[in-house]
């Protein structure tokens, strides 16, 4: 099942000169670039690790991309994602998030249901690919 | 041309007819750089050797777009430059000048220059270098990466100094990463020699070694006044004597730096005028007033002092 998420997420995913093409035109609008990475697909996990520092100051995408290949090395089977943010006053926010990388596989989730109280039901989804340990998963 | 070439030429024979020589003048005027020559002349004085060399630069990216464009073989050339020279000299400027002609001629695609020196490279501990050499060429990424004083990035008496690092991961960067970068070491013209002997892979993937000359008298003289006239100031005929005096004085005196010593020099001259005017308080200025720097503003300097209790001399 393939993960949406962020930015142009119902579009196929986008090239590299696509990419380029968006990281230029947040470097124009003043945004810093972040990339994040994590194996734990879940919609509600917001909290993913940082790959490098927020890179600021940029003036070209060429320096976002060598990160962004630099990600793709160590993280293959990640899924990597790119922020843009803005730091100006009333912002101050991602403006800007789409996925880059994604593993070759992805399992999907389970839908687990929770007998609760009163013969209602708790329904919530489960990633397969978090059965197995952080770090071990879509291999 | 080779006789490699000569299949793409036929080809480019076909497609584009022989009067596409025309095409060099609107070239020339559609990338803007013709301007920007014209300004280095004018703005810059004298460097001779430098101006040429930019613009066998400009020539040739020039050249390289219209091959392009009829179909012949290109290969983006290498464009990393060392500049060297005493202080004061214009490296700094022109490297400035540099990226603006170079995105003219849409060699890199931004035209900003990042200035950086051994301590923006080099980092203080164990794997603090390579984080913070690439966070720099990052942002140079696009532009020109201007490395000044370049030297001290290589410390041959230690071997377990930083800057080692920084020059492997640059070499990597200058190699393979030529369309999204240039880099301009600056630097003493002895020093730098010594450090591209020790470097000799650095030395090789510099295609442009530049040498900025001292100014002569003359020269100097035509940048402080350049210098003033930029400022809304204006030199009294005897002031403009006493300028070509000074120039003489301080040119045998130590630590002279060039164009950096007239600068220097002019802002103390103003701040003389400024205590001269002062000083006769009561009486009304004029705008003339105010914008002349008198002989005497510069005659006050120590250059002459110097000389006169030496020698017992002049004015």
């Amino acid at each position: 099942m393939r993960i949406t998420q962020g930015t142009f997420s119902y579009l196929p995913d986008l090239s590299d000169d696509q990419i380029r093409s968006q990281i230029e035109y947040c470097l124009e609008q003043g945004w810093a670039i972040s990339l994040e990475y994590t194996d734990d697909p879940h919609p509600r996990n917001t909290y993913w690790d940082m790959f490098g520092q927020p890179m600021f100051d940029l003036h070209d995408a060429a320096g976002v991309m060598v990160e962004l290949a630099e990600a793709r090395r160590t993280f293959p089977d990640h899924y990597i994602k790119l922020n843009a943010f803005d730091s100006t006053l009333g912002f101050e926010t991602v403006r800007l998030s789409f996925i880059v990388n994604r593993p070759s596989q992805e399992p999907g989730f389970a839908l687990e249901r929770e007998e609760a109280a009163g013969r209602s039901v708790r329904y919530s989804i489960r990633a397969y690919a978090t059965d197995k340990p952080e770090g071990e998963r879509y291999r | 041309m080779t006789s490699a070439a000569d299949p793409a030429e036929a080809a480019a024979d076909k497609a584009v007819p022989k009067e596409a020589a025309l095409d060099l003048d609107a070239a020339l005027a559609d990338s803007g750089v013709e301007e920007l020559l014209g300004t280095l002349e004018t703005e810059l004085v004298g460097l001779t050797p430098v101006k040429t060399r930019i613009r066998e630069i400009a020539a040739l990216l020039l050249v390289e777009k219209l091959r392009g464009q009829v179909g012949l073989s290109t290969g983006p050339p290498s464009l990393h430059m060392s500049f060297t020279g005493n202080p004061g000299t214009g490296k700094t400027t022109v490297a400035m000048r540099m990226a603006e002609i170079l995105h003219g001629l849409g060699y890199i695609r931004k035209g900003h220059l990042v200035a950086v020196t051994r301590d923006d490279l080099v980092g203080q501990f164990i794997g603090h270098t390579a984080p913070r050499t690439k966070e720099v060429l990052k942002r140079a990424m696009g532009g020109v990466l201007f490395i000044d004083e370049a030297y001290f990035l290589s410390r041959p008496e230690n071997e377990r100094d930083y800057g080692q690092e920084v020059i492997e991961i640059l070499l990597q960067v200058m190699e393979n990463q030529r369309d999204d970068l240039v880099v301009i070491l600056a630097g003493y013209r002895d020093r730098m020699e010594r450090f591209f002997a020790g470097n000799p892979g650095m030395s090789s993937r510099i295609a442009h070694h530049i040498d900025f000359p001292d100014y002569a008298p003359d020269e100097l003289a035509a940048i402080a006044r350049l210098m003033l006239e930029r400022l809304q100031y204006q030199l009294s005929p005897e002031a403009d004597r006493a300028l070509v005096e000074y120039i003489e004085r301080r040119r045998k005196q130590p630590n002279f730096a060039n164009a950096r010593s007239m600068r220097n020099a002019l802002d103390r001259a103003r701040l003389r005028q400024a205590n001269r005017l002062f000083g006769r308080h009561g009486s009304k200025l004029t705008r003339d007033e105010l914008m002349t720097i008198d002989a005497a503003d510069i005659r006050a300097s120590r250059v002459f002092d110097a000389e006169t209790s030496a020698e017992g001399a002049s004015s």
